[in-house]
């Protein structure tokens, strides 16, 4: 029983990493159909833009969680950030209007190139860098199960920045300009919405959430390399498909199906550990059969 | 105009040249000592394979540059009479696919004498045919497989798998048991479980430890597997934890076995962690290792053989750090054995591709005292020397704990 606990607070924990990139992916597929494989590294650089920040503090402030912390996350974010509009401006935006496939070569082309532009110019980027230790130390005790403080602030950030999320979009002028602009571009443009703006916007806040991301897996993990982006990438990308893609609920939801089947499969299907990715597939593979659109996708609309 | 921008493209260009030749003259006088040795015969070629970039690059650099230590010496000894050696470095990214076409590159150059590599086994098993065919000795560092030289019933009935692989380390058939011996008898861990990564040395390794605990009284409570590029053990952990085990062997290199111990602890699983030489690194422990993790690795520690101390104080004065890694001080001698075979074969004569045959049996043959002792290879290509050592981490750093060789 404590390890079925265990196991599934374990599963809480990567569903809430997972939530926090997948969201990046729905939103931009929400607003203009692409699947941008470049989030994945987005999250990637972020995370080496927190390590950049701390590393560039001076020493007295290093001592000091309370500053270096917040600091570290304003690093990650700001990176996240730069580089998605830079993305979106002279990767995505040239091609708007360009066959969907386009973009999505793009995307891949991009996401080689952050990876390859991190390990070439990052110090020591070739292989594991240490994370600082700046984060609370220590775990979480309740009764059997065990979880790193890292890991209860990584639930929090995710299942809040969620709920903010899903509040600014169901409420705010702007939140509402980004449905106008999902449901239909041309209309939303004829009714006032910039849509340039809204979509840079989107990048943005995909980014943001991407960059909170990339830092709290440094500080879970103690530890991160180039390849974080791609596997962590295509998680958050099956749990954006799972959930159905272009919702926000389905992206949380699906981030935290595939982190409990993942360490739950890793407990009692057969082979462990060692293929609880597979399991992840069978499952993301069974619901698209039954259910194309995800389960809180809507059916793919045809546009005129 | 137009002919007056050719001349003084052409009167540029000659400056260029003229520039580049003085540059290289200047490197070579440095690079054989003022130039005393006779190198009219030209220039050889010791290949290296060895990961320079990715996760395991802090040991395939300490195998590249305590190679170039090796060759440098030999230069300005003239130790090979009448050439001039030099060193070619392959990335193989510990990577069995890239490692092939490392050796394939190295493999179709005349000139190369030897391959000094690879680090990893599983990268060995693509290499070692692909200079098989060309007859070129490779000297691995750092292989310690037991089936890359006596093949899969290496145990019962042993037989030599390639005429032109050596290695200056010893393997895991004693590794694995030594830990086993350490684990159980003198550390007193009777209940422990096994992580690997599904590669060839950690299943090997963790394969060999199996049999010799259960040999010693002790039990294997479980064992798990983990990818090469997870970083998230939570699950694999807390399925071990379940099993209440006194210390967990983890089979593979630092890259995971580092961050791995880390999440132990913080899950509340504090029991020490012990893998092979492939944690053995000061990265394992920048990367998590904890107090009290245990490694074992090949050969006496470096810093306390009196043979390895002119190899450490070389290395230093040339590189300015001590980063020679784990296997540096193999990586020396496995130079040194082909270079020395090298000087065996020709005798002052000349280099032909025909001479590989020549040099192969040189190296079987090759006899000298190294930075890790006395450097001889039994009839299965595999060292004489089968000294290990078990290190443990104390006030962040390794340290060793016991030296000897395994008696059963």
């Amino acid at each position: 029983m404590s390890v079925l606990l265990q196991q599934l607070a374990n599963g809480v924990v990567q569903g809430a990493l997972i939530a926090l990139i997948a969201l990046g992916y729905t939103m931009v597929y929400g607003i203009i159909q692409l699947i941008n494989f470049a989030h994945g590294e987005v999250f990637m650089v972020s995370s080496y833009g927190g390590l950049a920040t701390f590393t560039l503090l001076p020493d007295d402030l290093k001592k000091s969680p309370a500053v270096a912390l917040p600091l570290m996350f304003l690093g990650g974010i700001v990176i996240a950030v730069i580089v998605a509009v830079i993305m979106e401006r002279f990767a995505y935006r040239p091609l708007r209007n360009a066959p969907r496939l386009a973009p999505l070569i793009t995307a891949l082309g991009v996401s080689v190139f952050l990876q390859e532009a991190v390990r070439v110019w990052y110090p020591n980027a070739t292989s594991n860098l240490p994370y600082p230790k700046v984060f609370p130390e220590g775990s979480l005790s309740l009764g059997p199960i065990n979880v790193p403080w890292t890991g209860v602030l990584l639930v929090v950030l995710s299942v809040g920045l969620s709920v903010i999320l899903q509040t600014y979009i169901n409420q705010s002028r702007m939140g509402r300009a980004m449905r106008a602009t999902a449901q239909d571009p041309d209309t939303a443009k004829l009714m006032g919405v910039n849509p340039d703006r809204v979509i840079v916007l989107t990048f943005i806040i995909g980014a943001a959430l991407a960059g909170v991301a990339g830092v709290m897996f440094g500080g879970y993990l103690n530890n991160i390399n180039i390849d974080m982006g791609f596997q962590n990438g295509i998680f958050a990308f099956t749990a954006a498909v799972l959930g159905g893609v272009g919702s926000i609920r389905g992206a949380v939801i699906g981030a935290f199906i595939i982190g409990l089947i993942k360490t739950l499969a890793g407990q009692y299907m057969p082979g462990g550990t060692q293929y609880d990715y597979v399991w992840i597939f069978v499952v993301l593979i069974l619901v698209l059969v039954f259910r194309p659109q995800g389960l809180f996708g809507e059916p793919e609309r045809v546009r005129a | 105009m137009r002919k007056h921008s050719v001349k003084s493209a052409a009167i540029v260009g000659a400056a260029l040249l003229v520039l580049a030749a003085c540059g290289s003259n200047k490197n070579e006088s440095s690079g054989n000592n003022g130039g005393s040795c006779d190198t009219s015969k030209g220039t050889l070629t010791v290949g290296v394979v060895a990961p320079l970039s990715g996760n395991l690059s802090a040991l395939g650099i300490g195998i590249k540059q305590s190679a170039e230590l090796a060759v440098d010496e030999a230069n300005k000894k003239c130790t090979v009479k009448g050439y001039k050696l030099t060193v070619s470095a392959q990335d193989d990214e510990a990577n069995p696919a890239k490692g092939a076409q490392a050796a394939t590159k190295l493999s179709t150059d005349p000139n190369v004498i030897g391959v000094v590599g690879t680090l990893n086994s599983s990268v060995a098993q693509t290499v070692q045919p692909i200079l098989r065919d060309k007859k070129i000795p490779q000297v691995s560092p750092a292989n310690t497989n037991p089936t890359l030289t006596r093949g899969n019933d290496f145990l019962t009935a042993p037989k030599r798998q390639f005429d032109n692989y050596f290695r200056v380390c010893t393997t895991d058939d004693l590794q694995g048991p030594y830990a086993a011996n350490y684990l159980v008898e003198k550390a007193g861990k009777k209940k422990i479980a096994i992580i690997t990564d599904g590669k060839t040395y950690g299943e090997g390794l963790a394969a060999e430890l199996s049999k010799q605990v259960a040999k010693k009284g002790g039990t294997i409570v479980g064992s798990e597997k983990v990818g090469e590029k997870d970083t998230d053990f939570s699950g694999v952990i807390s399925k071990i934890k379940a099993l209440a085990p006194e210390a967990v062997y983890y089979g593979g290199e630092y890259p995971v076995a580092g961050p791995l111990s880390k999440q132990m602890a913080s899950a509340g699983l504090n029991v020490p962690l012990m893998g092979g030489d492939g944690i053995f690194d000061g990265k394992f422990i920048e990367l998590g290792g904890k107090e009290g993790d245990l490694a074992t690795s090949v050969g006496a520690p470096t810093e306390s053989l009196a043979t390895a101390k002119a190899f450490v104080d070389a290395y230093k004065a040339k590189f300015g750090k001590e980063d020679y890694a784990a296997y540096g001080a193999f990586s020396y001698d496995a130079a040194n054995a082909i270079i020395g075979a090298l000087a065996a074969t020709l005798n002052g004569g000349d280099w032909a591709e025909g001479k590989r045959e020549d040099m192969l049996t040189n190296v079987g043959k090759y006899s000298g005292s190294g930075a890790t002792g006395e450097v001889k290879f039994d009839q299965y290509g595999d060292s004489t020397n089968k000294v290990l050592t078990v290190y443990q981490v104390t006030s962040g750093k390794w340290k060793d704990v016991q030296t000897g060789t395994f008696s059963g």
